[in-house]
């Protein structure tokens, strides 16, 4: 290689090495910016939400505020659990057996988010065709698992991560 | 300017830039021809604009996480710092980017006085960029209000208190500024929203300033006129590109000194504490960059007249082109001039320190003494040394000392200079 | 030369400027005791044992009429400060009545604390706070540290600094002398006394020792990111210089061709 080429390959390793190196930096100084506008301590904190269920009798249910959305906690009865599991398959927009929407030993409780899945409204409960709940802003109807039977809604009330921490608390999230 | 026809290589280039010139805008950033002799003082134009832009971004970041409320301002603050990803990074960047901001423009405006960058045809980009300070310093002030602590709270009560200085109508338009009886949530409000806006107004005069600037070109530290292009000057990239780039970094060696490792060193205690309208601090200071016009203000015992001479001392900034009646531009060539040049650095760092002290005793006859003087450049100095001076000889060109050997030293080694 | 002694003369006032930051002080107090803190300087940390020792004494001693609003129970579990365990966390968190609400009957009630709250006010509002102490206002401390001129040495100086008032200085009822405070007078009577506290690590609680524990839990109160700055600090300056040294290199590169020419 003559001197002026090695000094031609010098210079451009310089500056490729300046280029890369500074697009290093930038790339660095960019995440920051963009991370900020992702969930900060305070709403990761709240995340996760413990229930005490400790009052709640068969039949009944609760609501609760979880990431800015109402869960709704539903005690079952023996014959409601019947009722949810008796449903064939071919009847449900979204098949869904109602073992899966449970915990195992825990087939009481059904924990969903309150959300119908058509536009976004908070179903009524204890409402509509199927022993579940209607949803009045468009006529969704769910039943005793929450899962849609009639309507516009495409899907079933989703089921948030949630475990018993006891047997009577559930944290959700 | 008299550019020749850029083609661009690319059919789509050619077809955007027949529409909307960007690539012949660009062409001419990176061919324009610069002072091949313009030394470090020069960089701090592009570094102003790195401030400028971070604050801008930084400061749209932070406001998707401040809340302008009286009761709420402070601990929005402290939620940015506490919880928001990386929020004390980005508050601290541009609490103490607003310094660094000052440092720089102050180093700017000082170069422009030494060289004499201001005087004929520069006189438009000087008064633009006494715009874009005044700006600086309304916007400057009005984001240290939002904090909400005391320091926020009482400065802001101080300054706006000053319009009621104003014969007749003071009153009136100081109340029609609170938005209240006091500065109160009202003037949070409004002064949030015009923070927000008067960056973008800087924007739009830094591009005058600019556009301004590459009609006659830059100045340069003899202070000539130059041919363009020629065998004084180098195209903008990539030669002032790359010199820019290495002072901007040393810059932002500081800038990341005071941000990771001294974050509060240039502000004041004070502000950590709420505001509190029933209990004033022992002293009011402003922030440092706005310290030597305090000094001004607080040097007249009148308060009309401190607000006067304090306006006036930003005011006369704007005449200089037309005090100053040297025919050499830069001090490099004027012997008396430079002497009363650093004497004005000194009196207005002096003016700075009186401006942090109480005024009283001794600070008040130094603050007293100095805004005299500071006035009197102006008003005698310039004119007079400007018509009475014997000036050094100066060049032909900027190349000419290096390759005639020129028999004064002074010329050559401000020559070799350029890295 | 005229110009050479004006520009020393400038430097000479610009280093003054620079190091005379402090001259101005409001009265008779004295300049706060120095302590070496473990977490100043460009690689400082915080001690943990220290943090937790000092959480200690601000719970027992100070909460009572001082509240922390902006530091929740959280916190003191992540990094970077006195890093209790999550087990730990919850149970001070739970150790304290939050009051929350309103029910569904409209009713504020309360519940036991839980991490995601934040430290829990003494007093329902600033007005009782002051009725109930004398008329005096125990300031929040969440950035106690950052809001008085001296920082940590200072809050730790005022801990410390209390004792009988010099010949000629009379105190009204409820005031104290303290040697360090801003005006010497303080209405908070000296809140540390030897063993006043018993540590949970055994460490002997002297007034110095949990003067500086609660100093030092103070100043990560202000400061909770210090850690990170300090780290995150160090990899940018050396990137800097890493990069300022490549661009200085390629602009003597680049500017070398015009020598040439010319």
């Amino acid at each position: 290689m003559s001197k002026e080429e090695k000094k031609v390959n010098r210079r451009d390793f310089l500056f490729t090495a300046s280029y890369t190196i500074g697009a290093v930096g930038l790339g660095a100084v960019v995440w920051p910016l963009v991370h900020q506008m992702n969930p900060d301590k305070a709403q990761q904190a709240l995340a996760t939400t413990e229930v005490d269920v400790s009052q709640v009798e068969p039949g009944n249910s609760i609501t609760v505020l979880w990431r800015g959305k109402p869960v709704f906690l539903k005690r079952r009865t023996q014959d409601e659990i019947a009722e949810a599991r008796a449903v064939s398959l071919t009847d449900l927009p979204d098949p869904q057996k109602d073992e899966e929407r449970v915990k195992e030993g825990k087939d009481e409780w059904l924990v969903m988010l309150g959300v119908c899945t058509h536009l976004g409204c908070v179903p009524l409960k204890d409402k509509g065709d199927y022993n579940g709940w209607f949803c009045p802003c468009h006529g969704s109807h769910y039943d005793v698992s929450g899962r849609i039977r009639k309507g516009p809604a495409p899907t079933n009330m989703e089921i948030p991560k949630y475990e018993f921490v006891d047997n009577n608390t559930i944290k959700i999230g | 300017m008299s550019d020749h026809e850029y083609i661009p290589k690319s059919k789509a280039g050619k077809w955007l830039n027949d529409r909307l010139p960007l690539l012949t805008l660009g062409a001419h950033l990176t061919d324009y021809p610069t002072p091949k002799n313009l030394n470090y003082w020069w960089t701090f134009g592009g570094i102003l604009t790195f401030c400028l832009l971070t604050q801008i971004i930084t400061g749209i970041v932070l406001a998707m996480h401040y809340v302008a409320h009286a009761d709420l301002a402070f601990a929005s603050v402290e939620h940015i710092m506490r919880d928001v990803n990386y929020g004390w990074l980005i508050r601290y960047i541009h609490s103490n980017g607003a310094s660094m901001f000052f440092l720089a423009v102050y180093i700017h405006i000082f170069r422009s006085l030494f060289y004499g960058s201001y005087k004929s045809p520069r006189e438009v980009i000087w008064i633009i960029g006494l715009l874009i300070y005044l700006l600086m310093m309304a916007a400057a002030f009005m984001g240290y209000v939002l904090p909400w602590g005391q320091m926020s709270f009482w400065g802001a009560t101080v300054i706006t208190n000053l319009f009621s200085a104003i014969p007749l109508i003071g009153e009136s338009i100081t109340t029609w500024l609170w938005g209240a009886y006091s500065v109160d949530n009202p003037t949070l409000n409004r002064f949030f929203s015009l923070h927000y806006l008067i960056p973008f107004l800087i924007l739009g005069l830094v591009v005058l300033h600019i556009w301004a600037l590459h009609v006659p070109g830059n100045n340069n530290p003899v202070g000539i006129d130059i041919k363009k292009p020629s065998k004084d000057t180098v195209p903008f990239h990539p030669y002032i590109t790359i010199k820019d780039a290495f002072a901007l970094l040393m810059f932002m060696i500081i800038f990341a000194g005071f941000v990771f490792f001294s974050p509060n060193v240039l502000g004041h205690s004070d502000n950590y504490i709420p505001a509190n309208p029933l209990v004033t601090p022992a002293h009011i200071v402003p922030e440092w960059y706005l310290l030597p016009f305090y000094a001004i203000l607080r040097s007249v015992p009148d308060k009309l007249g401190g607000v006067i001479l304090m306006f006036g001392a930003i005011f006369i900034l704007f005449v200089l082109p037309w005090l100053d009646t040297s025919k050499v531009r830069s001090a490099v060539f004027r012997p008396i001039y430079r002497q009363f040049y650093w004497i004005f650095v000194l009196d207005v760092l002096m003016l700075g320190y009186m401006g942090a002290m109480p005024a009283e005793g001794i600070y008040l006859v130094l603050a007293r003494v100095g805004t005299i003087y500071y006035f009197a450049h102006f008003i005698i100095v310039m004119p007079v040394v400007g018509l009475l001076e014997k000036t050094d000889p100066i060049p032909m060109s900027i190349s000419e000392p290096v390759l005639t050997g020129s028999a004064d030293p002074a010329l050559a080694r401000k020559d070799n200079e350029k890295i | 030369m005229k110009r050479f002694n004006i520009k020393s003369l400038l430097f000479i006032a610009i280093f003054l400027l620079a190091s005379s930051a402090k001259l101005y002080s409001a009265g008779g107090e004295s300049e706060p005791l120095k302590v070496d803190w473990s977490f100043k300087g460009i690689n400082g940390k915080f001690d943990r044992a220290s943090l937790q020792r000092g959480f200690q004494v601000y719970k027992e001693v100070c909460s009572s009429c001082h509240s922390m609003q902006y530091l929740s129970y959280r916190n003191l579990g992540e990094p970077g400060g006195p890093e209790f365990s999550e087990q730990e966390v919850k149970a001070i968190a739970a150790s304290v009545e939050i009051t929350d609400g309103p029910d569904d009957q409209g009713e504020m009630f309360t519940r036991p604390g839980r991490p995601a709250d934040k430290f829990k006010n003494p007093y329902p509002n600033v007005k009782a706070s002051i009725a109930a102490n004398g008329g005096a206002y125990p300031p929040d401390m969440s950035v106690l540290v950052k809001a008085r001129p001296g920082g940590s040495n200072y809050i730790y100086s005022v801990l410390v600094g209390y004792e009988d008032p010099p010949a000629g200085v009379t105190l009204d009822d409820g005031v104290y002398y303290n040697k360090y405070m801003i005006g010497n007078k303080i209405k908070m009577s000296s809140p540390l006394s030897d063993d006043i506290v018993e540590y949970s690590d055994g460490t002997q609680a002297t007034v110095d020792q949990m003067a500086k524990d609660v100093t030092t839990f103070l100043s990560w109160s202000a400061e909770p990111e210090l850690e990170e700055r300090h780290r995150t600090g160090v990899k940018v300056i050396i990137y800097l210089i890493l990069l300022t040294t490549l661009v200085y290199l390629s602009m003597k590169k680049i500017w070398s061709r015009i020598d040439t020419e010319v």
